[in-house]
């Protein structure tokens, strides 16, 4: 097997690092923390069809279709002649753990080896993975990261919830661009503005909130699943923008959920299995000082009134309890049935789970709990919509229609 | 003046218009195929509409599959077709419980009472109407006619349900075999109603007054049968009703009452025609930018031709050789030189014996006198049947027929890609020997017959079909997945707007890039070789040949007999292998009073009871089919070929069965699937030890299956999961105090590999089964959490798990008892796995190592694999026996399964090992073994092994994983 090119030292000043465009709110202000260590970054934007011929190319067809989708993006971008090779590294996301995604890093690796054995990959991760590479997430980033997180889900909250019912089209995005540019020059400054939570969120909140909104009654549609489908409009064929256009409001849950998640599975395991060591004792420790920020960012939402905080998080982990064991820990694991049962719960009964065509741990946490949370709850509304290189947006959007057709009824 | 309401239902393949009065009642109504010219035909049937109704006012509303574009560019109402279905079933038959619809491509159901609830078919699910027109053109007959032939049925076969291309594949090998078409038909419309039941209902039974709405359950007095049958009903509570083919457009009518617009008709066919093709299709270059191009091509290829000589006048020896393909019949007859004398290529209708029995007569009746025929030899499907049958000299495997013949042509040729009806088949030519072969999984036919069964839809035949593609100016992107996929591309298309012509040059195109990127699964075209020689009946077709060429961005040859190539081959190794006197083909007098008789029957020879077909020629000669070992096919027994994995699957079994308490304080069921196909022998031992009598669920069949598909709610799990469901069934109506089955994130840690994870599937299904099955509750099923590799984790939450029973004390040695019991069992596997290899050794046989995962071994998922290796004379050990003996290489990815890294080490030790082979079993849906396939190859390939990965599901079609194996003996003996 070949020893695949290394992202050094010398290459932070020289090399462009592309982004995949998984989380376009989000992704944006971690770049800006990234360039503020030193470091020079790119989200990349190209969405023909060509990515996804890209990835049928380079990935076996049947891995699932975030990686496929992940490295046609990348494969495509090289071969657009916009990047010089010899000058572009790759950064891509690594969770670690039982479900496939923990190989995306390695089959991007086997493609870019063959094509441009140049490009050095770079993994994003906390897990510790992947040590000899000279890109690193140190303590600071690590904290701005968790930050950029909060940031990006206030502004994804308001933002969706404004769109569906701005009465100035245009509005809504305008205020997301001014503070995604705003967020991104504290970070790039490497000010500490940004841990002033307490006046950011509500300065953000307040400027959403002058937003006119119409008062006119929509269907809720939440949307919860695999990471990559649920938020990046790539792959799910820019499902907000469709529900939107079908006079609906999505409500997507924060990506925090999911940080909390991989950090409760860690001293979860440790418990379960009896194997608590030092690492799964800070593990817990850290959680707790996540659970204080997301309860700090819930108590001002309150506070303030116009907009619906994130679910908190320790309520979705007895919501979990009722379904599943929060041992089911692969992929988005327990949270997938722990949300939906949450969302129902607050009023969002229409839900859709964004899944890839053959997602091995949703079998079980999507199609295998619906059953069981539509016991609980009568008038959830759940469609499982899969997403693949081959099927068609007009059979998802179809499927979607006549979820919201059971939502009239209701 | 009265206000009408209009309601159109633009399907997939039909429109439907419905016009109701301001009553409600319906004053018109008609349903007409529009063979994809969805504009065209709406805007007719509005014309006529306006004869009757010039003047009136109609409040209109579109519905379908097709008609959501045309709804949205032509600024009227949609309301979507199953909502529109409720609508209609809420004013016409209010009483109904349940509605099942079947129409073009979907499939629903609505539940009325006990909550309302709107299903229809995902994304992966053909069985509906385009699915029984599919089979239908496989057997050469119109939907009908198949409709009479299911009524005189006798039997139903077993077919894959899921979707249609599995079902295709289950057919095929049925009609080769010569079952009857009156069986084959019923058993097509048994898989459309357990498609439905399965897929759709999923765990929520279908009871109480059921309305079946649809073209395919109006028209079809067979799949109603079926449907009735299946679910029960008498005949009061299975309602027909007799506006069942434009229901869902009554209750579009219904629908568009409500709204407030109205129009004349003349306005409304207005909006229809302004209506603008939206633009988001995707399209690709011509494949012929002029005429003069066309023909520069047309003269290349017509260099690769054969001579010919006339079968009246030559005298002297002739070769046949016969192709019975899976939809096509193919012979030829050739001279000493390779001149033709004869040629025939065309549907086998399903009949392949009688159709290649008729063309043989035909050449006796040419035929000069003075032509001996010296040596005849048959490839493809229908193989065994028709040497059988006819008494043909040779049996040949269709890789091996068509490198010969390839070979022919292009002496230098390293590369073969044959397209035929049913299948791709490509194989590597590496030092004059085939060395890897690729043929297209269950999931990716679109092949041949697909491209033919589209051509009829839209009301083409087939040659006409491509050659307009050959112009197209802006082909269509379809994608390049299985044609369920496909069909809905093509919908998308359609309602796109996009030509017949586009659709035509875009199906060629998605033939070609599913051929080379999902079968070959080639980087870059560079990689498939240098000389290429491509064949069968599918490359006749230039539109194909010429999107090969163009993704390919080089020529390749196409013989001009490219349909006839495996027939061909025949030939030629006729002729190679010819003896001194003359052939012993079934005579011109034989063929005069040629007969047969087909029947079924079940084998008794073992427990697997496979379903024989057996076809009688008289004078006791008879071919026997459906048999997965030697046993059923007549043959005596002879020395008994060691096999592992039946080794296995009777020491987990027995273990249970010869050893249980006498005295107990209780019983535990574990069913005998996933994880516990490796850990029965621990928890076996741990219960008995506690002093609980264990009962583990019966052996798995198809029936089993049955019993727990109503509770599976994710039809694309693998097959292994799903039959879990029917263990749990079956272990519940054995009467079990509890079942225990137990969750894990990890496995084993074998030491071996970067962490020891199970797959998803296999750590957390008892959570599915709990949530899914209304017969367990957290009393009768305990699905503890715990790690193996953690004693004191193990014992702490046994002792929590089974508080009730005051055992805690007893707990920890029982613990050590069963690990005890787990490694004996992992070495008696090693033992026996050495003692399999010696005498195999002893008796000069190869061996091959069946890789896959401990559940592999159940006969209901290997489908009997492993007997028929044993029956090609070869012994057979599993990945486990031997996976100890080697480290793991070094690898691309992240090893992090137990059973995968089990693969790696297996593969590795192979590579040491010159008579062993490794043949990977990939259960259909295991996402973790696309990481893997690769992986297991690439150690092989670089240590000069050869590769074979067999994919199986619940499909029982042997004869792919058979010209696999078959081609890899081939390959072995070069």
């Amino acid at each position: 097997m070949p020893e695949y090119a290394k992202f050094t030292e010398e290459m932070k000043k020289t090399h462009t690092i592309l982004v995949p465009d998984m989380l376009p709110v989000h992704f944006k202000l971690l770049i800006a923390i990234f360039e503020e260590e030193g470091y020079k970054m790119e989200l990349l934007r190209n969405d023909s069809r060509a990515v996804v011929d890209e990835g049928l190319k380079n990935v076996h067809n049947d891995a699932c279709y975030p990686a496929l989708l992940v490295i046609g993006q990348f494969m495509d971008a090289l071969r657009s002649g916009k990047y010089d090779p010899d000058r572009t590294a790759l950064l891509i996301t690594q969770t670690g753990g039982g479900c496939r995604a923990s190989n995306y890093i390695h089959l991007l690796r086997k493609a870019v080896d063959k094509n441009f054995p140049q490009v050095p990959v770079v993994s994003l991760n906390f897990s510790g993975l992947e040590k000899n590479s000279a890109f690193r997430i140190t303590p600071k980033v690590f904290v701005e990261l968790l930050y950029a997180v909060l940031y990006g889900d206030l502004l994804m909250t308001c933002y969706n919830k404004c769109r569906a019912y701005e009465v100035n089209k245009g509005e809504a995005a305008k205020c997301l661009t001014k503070w995604q540019n705003r967020l991104g020059n504290i970070f790039r400054k490497g000010s500490n503005l940004y841990l002033k939570t307490k006046k950011v969120y509500v300065d953000i909140l307040n400027d959403f909130a002058s937003i006119k909104l119409s008062g006119e009654k929509k269907i809720r549609v939440g949307i919860v699943g695999e990471i990559y489908v649920k938020y990046s409009p790539l792959a799910n064929n820019h499902l907000e923008d469709f529900l939107i256009s079908e006079g609906c409001e999505p409500v997507v849950p924060s990506l925090l959920e999911f940080v909390m998640y991989t950090a409760a599975a860690t001293f979860n395991n440790a418990e379960i299995y009896d194997k608590k060591t030092k690492l799964s004792r800070l593990d817990k420790i850290a959680y707790k000082l996540i659970y204080a920020k997301q309860k700090e960012l819930i108590s001002i939402m309150k506070e303030h009134g116009v907009f619906e905080p994130p679910h908190d998080f320790e309520h979705l982990r007895s919501l979990a309890d009722k379904y599943i064991n929060q041992g089911v820990v692969m992929g988005e694991g327990w949270l997938i049935p722990a949300e939906m049962a949450a969302l129902a719960k607050s009023g969002v009964e229409n839900i859709i789970c964004a899944q890839p065509f053959g997602c091995l741990p949703n079998h079980i946490v999507a199609k295998g709990m619906s059953r069981a949370i539509k016991q609980d709850n009568p008038n959830a509304n759940i469609v499982a919509i899969d997403y693949d290189p081959g099927a068609t947006k007009v059979n998802q959007e179809n499927r979607i229609k006549l979820m919201l057709a059971n939502a009239r009824l209701n | 003046m009265e206000r009408f309401s209009l309601g159109i239902d633009v399907g997939s393949t039909t429109v439907k218009t419905v016009i109701t009065d301001s009553e409600g009642n319906i004053v018109y109504s008609k349903y007409q195929r529009h063979l994809s010219k969805v504009k065209e035909t709406v805007t007719d049937q509005l014309k006529l509409i306006r004869s009757d109704y010039p003047d009136e006012s109609f409040t209109v509303c579109i519905t379908g599959s097709a008609g959501l574009g045309l709804a949205n560019s032509a600024e009227i109402p949609f309301v979507q077709e199953v909502h529109a279905a409720f609508l209609a079933v809420k004013k016409k038959q209010p009483d109904a419980d349940a509605v099942i619809e079947l129409g073009g491509e979907d499939a629903k159901i609505i539940f009325l009472t006990g909550g309302v609830e709107q299903r229809m078919n995902g994304s992966c699910a053909g069985g509906t109407g385009a699915f029984i027109d599919q089979m239908s053109t496989l057997l050469g007959i119109t939907a009908d006619e198949l409709d009479s032939l299911s009524l005189n049925a006798r039997k139903v076969y077993p077919i894959a349900s899921r979707c249609g291309v599995f079902a295709k594949s289950d057919i095929q090998p049925l009609l080769n075999q010569g079952a009857r078409r009156e069986d084959i038909a019923a058993s097509i419309f048994q898989a459309v109603v357990d498609q439905t039941v399965s897929g759709l209902a999923q765990g929520r039974s279908i009871e109480g007054r059921v309305l079946f709405l649809g073209g395919p359950l109006f028209f079809l007095k067979g799949l109603r049968k079926a449907f009735v049958k299946t679910l029960g009903l008498d005949e009061e509570n299975a309602v027909f009703p007799d506006e069942a083919p434009v229901f869902v457009a009554y209750g579009c009518s219904v629908y568009a009452a409500a709204a407030e617009d109205s129009y004349n008709i003349d306005e409304i066919i207005r909006k229809i025609t302004e209506a603008k093709a939206s633009d988001d299709i995707v399209t690709g270059d011509p494949l012929f930018n002029s005429q003069a191009e066309y023909d520069e091509f047309i003269d290349r290829h017509r260099k690769f031709d054969l001579g010919y000589a006339d079968i009246r006048t030559y005298k002297g020896n002739a070769y046949l050789g016969i192709d019975a393909g899976s939809t096509t019949t193919k012979l030829v007859l050739i001279t000493e030189d390779g001149r033709i004398l004869y040629h025939h290529y065309s549907s086998n209708q399903g009949q392949p014996l009688d159709k290649i029995a008729g063309q043989i007569r035909c050449i006796y009746s040419e035929m000069n006198p003075d032509i001996t025929i010296k040596g005849s030899a048959v490839t493809g499907y229908g193989e065994d049947l028709i040497r059988t049958g006819l008494s043909v000299d040779h049996g040949i495997v269709e890789t091996v027929a068509h490198f010969k013949a390839a070979a022919y042509f292009c002496p230098d040729v390293d590369f073969i890609i044959d397209i035929g009806g049913q299948d791709i088949k490509c194989f590597k030519i590496k030092n004059k020997s085939i060395d890897s072969i690729m043929l297209n999984e269950a999931c990716s036919s679109g092949c041949g017959s697909f491209i033919q069964t589209f051509a009829m839809a839209l009301g083409y035949d087939i040659a006409e079909f491509s050659q307009m593609g050959l112009f197209a100016e802006h082909p269509v992107d379809l994608g390049s997945r299985c044609t369920v996929f496909m069909n809905s591309s093509v919908k998308q298309a359609q309602k796109d707007g996009a030509s017949v012509e586009d659709i035509s040059a875009g199906l060629s195109s998605s033939i070609i890039k599913n051929a080379i990127y999902k079968v070959i699964r080639a980087k870059s075209p560079d990689e498939l070789g240098k000389n290429i020689v491509v064949q069968g009946g599918t490359f006749l077709n230039d539109a194909v040949l010429r999107s090969f060429e163009k993704e390919l961005g080089r020529n390749v040859i196409r013989p001009a007999i490219s349909g006839l190539m495996g027939a061909f081959g025949c030939a030629l190794y006729a002729m190679e292998n010819a003896g001194k006197g003359a052939s012993k083909l079934i005579s011109a007098e034989e063929l005069a009073g040629f007969d047969y008789t087909s029947r079924s029957a079940n084998c008794g020879g073992c427990t697997a009871h496979c379903q024989l077909n057996i076809i009688s020629f008289g004078k006791g000669r008879r071919f026997i089919s459906g048999n997965r070992c030697e046993k059923g096919g007549g043959a005596a027994l002879k020395n008994k070929i060691p096999n592992l994995y039946e080794y296995k699957y009777d020491s987990i079994v027995n273990t249970v069965k010869t050893h249980q308490p006498r005295k107990y304080r209780g019983t535990v069921g574990l069913p005998l699937a996933l994880g516990f196909y490796e850990q029965m022998p621990f928890w076996h031992m741990l219960f008995t030890t506690l002093g609980f009598r264990t009962v583990i669920s019966d052996e798995s069949s198809r029936d089993m299956y049955y019993l727990g598909q109503h509770t599976i709610p994710s039809d694309t799990v693998c097959y292994p999961a799903k039959i879990a469901h029917g263990h749990i069934e079956n272990l519940l109506d054995k009467g079990v105090d509890f079942i225990f089955y137990p969750c894990m994130s990890y496995n084993l840690d074998e030491g071996e590999s970067d962490n020891h994870f199970n797959c998803p599937v296999v750590a957390y299904y008892p959570e599915l089964l709990l949530a899914n099955n209304p017969r367990l509750n957290s009393g009768n099923f305990l699905h503890p959490y715990m790690d193996l590799n953690v004693k004191k984790n193990v014992v702490r939450v046994l002792s929590q798990t089974l508080k009730k029973y005051n055992i805690r004390g007893k707990i920890p040695a029982a613990v050590d008892a069963a690990y005890k019991a787990l490694e004996l069992y992992h070495a008696d596997i090693a033992s026996k796995a050495r003692e399999i290899i010696d005498q195999a050794r002893a008796e000069k046989r190869q061996i091959i190592v069946l890789a896959g995962r401990p559940y592999h071994i159940d006969k209901e998922i290997n489908h009997g694999i492993h007997k028929l290796i044993t029956s090609l004379g070869m012994a057979v050990i599993t990945e486990d026996s031997i996976s100890a003996l080697a480290h793991t290489p070094k690898l691309g990815v992240l090893n992090q399964w137990t059973y995968h890294s089990r693969l790696y080490r297996a593969a590795r030790y192979v590579t040491t090992q010159p008579d062993m082979q490794l043949v990977q079993l990939v259960s259909f849906g295991c996402g973790i073994d696309a990481v893997t396939g690769d992986e297991v190859r690439a150690i092989l390939e670089k240590r000069g092994k050869l590769y074979t990965q067999l994919k199986i599901d619940e499909i029982n079609n042997l004869g792919a994983a058979k010209i696999r194996l078959r081609s890899l003996v081939a390959a072995m003996q070069k």
